[in-house]
């Protein structure tokens, strides 16, 4: 499972380039800071490596093995 | 020397150099931690430090400069040890930065300037008082600090002892501001039964916030290592100890003003002076602190044999001013004498708190040697 | 579901203040996770700074941590693992911090090796006060008190850390995260002064100035001109300009210094 805390990202999107497996997007929803943060695309493409939860800034992502 | 099993000097009489009774007077309040880089005319506090600090178990680091000297001294007493550090004009401008930051984050720690003649690199060898000022005002902001003032050998062995007691009861830096005269001289010190010397130490703890003071505005010192978790900052802080002060006026003038006003409310029980015939001084009183109070003392026993109405009052605590004793002494005599080993310092300080009820006359003396009894004589005959 | 690094964290003050996209969220996570793995006792932890965007960085960990004057936190640290060397000690700090007005405490920390772990944020700029040009700053890239482009010479920080006796030296960047994870442990675990250097993104100043485009540019910037010190051994200085070699230059064992003077307090104590 991959939880993004959409208030807590500042819509860096490092999430997006640096994901091997090109699981992130960005969302079509403002958060309540005003940017449009990052969320999750496929989920199915994730294999758990975690370098997005590393990589984000502000502590925005979590990554669960199921 | 004679170690007691504290590993303090026995009590007994003595014959010492100033800035060794400063360091003898530092291990018997308790100091665990010496920060310091060596100066003319400072350098035997250090080197003393250096080699009885190991004696009970006190740490000793020679820093690579006066601001990294204070810093560790501020690191240290953040980790619980009693610390202090030494110097003298030049290194104790560097110091100024981070004795606004020990204000800001309440951190004791005792600074011993033995001063010398400024400005700049100046006389290193001679003495003088002209950083006066500057212990009050050198760093940045609205602060309070403590600053005491030696005459004797004898004083630099009891005032570091107040100094260290002032520091951690009101957890702020405390000056001794010595200077060469004293610093180098050699003279008796006795040292009592220490049954009879009160050591304070700092309340470690905290309130719900690190930095909610109790009713004495001076908040516990949740000091490091023993799981209070504290942010400490120089930036304007709220109780939480965040920094969420720095852009808050609110925050930042309630915090600034208790800093000031824990010194301030607290000045009666800080001031201390030595006076004699303020009883009989309607001529003339000569107000003085350090060095030229030793010819102060004998100028009034001298005027007072020629049938003047001569009394003195010697500031061992200069700062925070005592404003109202000198307020007091001012509605008992006609004129003030300043004796000053500079062009003027401590003498503003004496004409504000006088408010125009006698004259006041500064007699400067710089060049680093000191006043003669003669001199303060004159300057009362040519008043 | 929360990120690991929160428990480590002061919840109440996040978000933090790091721009978008700024690479000390990154540095942040991944000392958080070394922390994790090496199980630290985390009251025995302290944190120190100096000032400077990477000085903010203690203010958001729920650890003691004493943000102190520019350039100053190595002096402060100092003070802290000597007064009580139970403590672990790490300060984190920046180019300009370590290279410029405390590189002074920077040589002679490094010097005494004392048992403290210093992470620093290299972001080529002062970023705190608008971008200005730092001694790390490569040659030519703009800064807004270099506006035609720096003209003096850029300070390797690793290579003074290790000239100076430093027992660990490594540099990583934002973009090697696991491996900066693994040196922060290392650097924690040394018995000795450990300089870590993390060459990190600031789009807001160094990236704007000198015309990336955003954020994720600059870190691929970062990213491929790395080199690894292996490879970058068998390449000549010109193959080498304008690249950032990463690896671990210094492992050593060396005398500690906060041990060093209690073996001299065991000789020469008298107190019981």
């Amino acid at each position: 499972m991959i939880f993004i805390n959409k208030e807590l990202c500042k819509a860096c999107y490092i999430c997006i380039e640096f994901c091997p497996k090109k699981v992130f997007t960005i969302s079509k929803e403002l958060n309540k800071k005003g940017v449009y943060p990052s969320e999750v695309d496929d989920e199915s493409r994730c294999t758990y490596c975690k370098i997005c939860e590393l990589m984000c800034p502000d502590q925005a992502i979590t990554v669960v093995k199921k | 020397m004679n170690f007691d099993d504290k590993g303090r000097l026995k009590p007994g009489k003595y014959f010492m150099q100033g800035n060794i009774a400063i360091a003898e007077g530092a291990i018997v309040a308790g100091c665990k931690f010496y920060g310091g880089y060596p100066i003319t005319p400072s350098s035997e506090v250090a080197e003393r430090m250096a080699l009885r600090l190991p004696h009970i178990g006190g740490k000793f680091v020679q820093m690579e400069d006066e601001i990294g000297a204070l810093a560790s001294v501020i690191g240290a007493s953040w980790a619980g040890l009693k610390s202090m550090t030494a110097t003298s004009g030049p290194g104790f401008s560097l110091m100024q930065e981070n004795i606004g930051y020990a204000v800001m984050t309440e951190t004791p720690c005792v600074i011993v300037n033995v001063q010398r003649g400024g400005p700049s690199t100046g006389q290193p060898t001679l003495a003088s008082q002209g950083d006066m000022m500057q212990a009050k005002w050198g760093s940045h902001g609205d602060y309070q600090i403590i600053a005491l003032s030696p005459s004797s050998v004898q004083e630099c062995f009891e005032y570091t002892i107040k100094a260290f007691n002032y520091a951690e009861k009101y957890r702020v830096p405390v000056m001794v501001m010595s200077d060469e005269v004293v610093g180098h001289m050699r003279e008796k010190v006795i040292i009592s039964d220490y049954d009879n010397i009160e050591i304070i130490n700092r309340k470690v703890g905290m309130n719900e916030l690190p930095f909610k003071p109790d009713d004495d505005l001076i908040p516990k010192m949740p000091i490091f290592g023993k799981g209070y978790r504290v942010h400490v900052t120089g930036l304007s802080h709220n109780e939480k100890g965040y920094p969420d002060a720095a852009s808050d006026p609110v925050e930042h003038a309630k915090l600034v003003k208790r800093l000031n006003e824990k010194i301030l409310r607290h000045k009666k029980e800080i001031w201390d002076y030595t006076a004699e015939y303020l009883d009989d001084c309607s001529d003339v009183v000569i107000v003085s602190y350090g060095s030229p109070s030793r010819a102060g003392e004998i100028a009034v026993k001298e005027l007072r044999e020629q049938d003047i109405a001569a009394g003195y009052i010697k500031l061992n605590v200069v700062w925070p001013f005592p404003d109202e004793i000198i307020y007091e002494v001012a509605k008992k005599t006609e004129k003030i004498i300043v004796p000053e080993m500079n062009l003027g310092q401590i003498v503003r300080e004496v004409e504000r708190a006088s408010k125009g009820l006698c004259k006041v006359k500064l007699v400067p003396k710089i060049g680093g040697e000191l006043h003669t009894p003669e001199e303060i004589i004159m300057a009362y005959k040519n008043f | 579901m929360e990120h690991f690094a929160l428990k480590y964290l002061r919840k109440d003050r996040l978000p933090h203040i790091f721009c978008p996209g700024c690479g000390i969220g990154i540095i942040i996570n991944c000392t958080c996770k070394a922390m994790d793995e090496l199980n630290l006792d985390l009251d025995k932890v302290v944190l120190t700074s100096g000032i400077g965007c990477s000085s903010r960085i203690p203010g958001y960990f729920y650890l003691d941590s004493l943000h102190t004057t520019h350039g100053r936190a190595l002096a402060f640290a100092t003070g802290i693992k000597v007064a009580n060397p139970e403590l672990t000690v790490i300060c984190f700090t920046g180019d300009g911090d370590t290279g410029a007005i405390g590189g002074n405490h920077f040589i002679h920390a490094c010097r005494r090796n004392i048992d403290i772990t210093v992470i620093c944020v290299n972001n080529y700029i002062y970023g705190m006060t608008g971008g200005q040009v730092s001694p790390t700053t490569p040659e030519e890239k703009v800064a807004t008190t270099a506006p035609y482009g720096n003209i003096e010479n850029p300070l390797d920080l690793c290579k003074l850390a290790e000239a100076a006796g430093a027992s660990y030296v490594a540099r990583w960047t934002t973009a090697h995260p696991f491996q900066l994870v693994r040196s922060i442990k290392k650097g924690i675990n040394k018995k000795g002064f450990a300089f870590i250097e993390v060459v990190s993104q600031c789009y807001t100043y160094f990236g704007r100035l000198n015309k990336f485009k955003n954020n994720i540019e600059l870190l691929k910037y970062i990213k491929e001109n790395s080199i690894n010190i292996n490879k970058a051994k068998n390449m000549s200085e010109e193959e080498l300009k304008g690249k950032i070699i990463v690896g671990e230059f210094v492992d050593r064992e060396k005398s500690e210094f906060s041990e060093e003077i209690h073996k001299l307090i065991d000789k020469h104590k008298i107190v019981k």
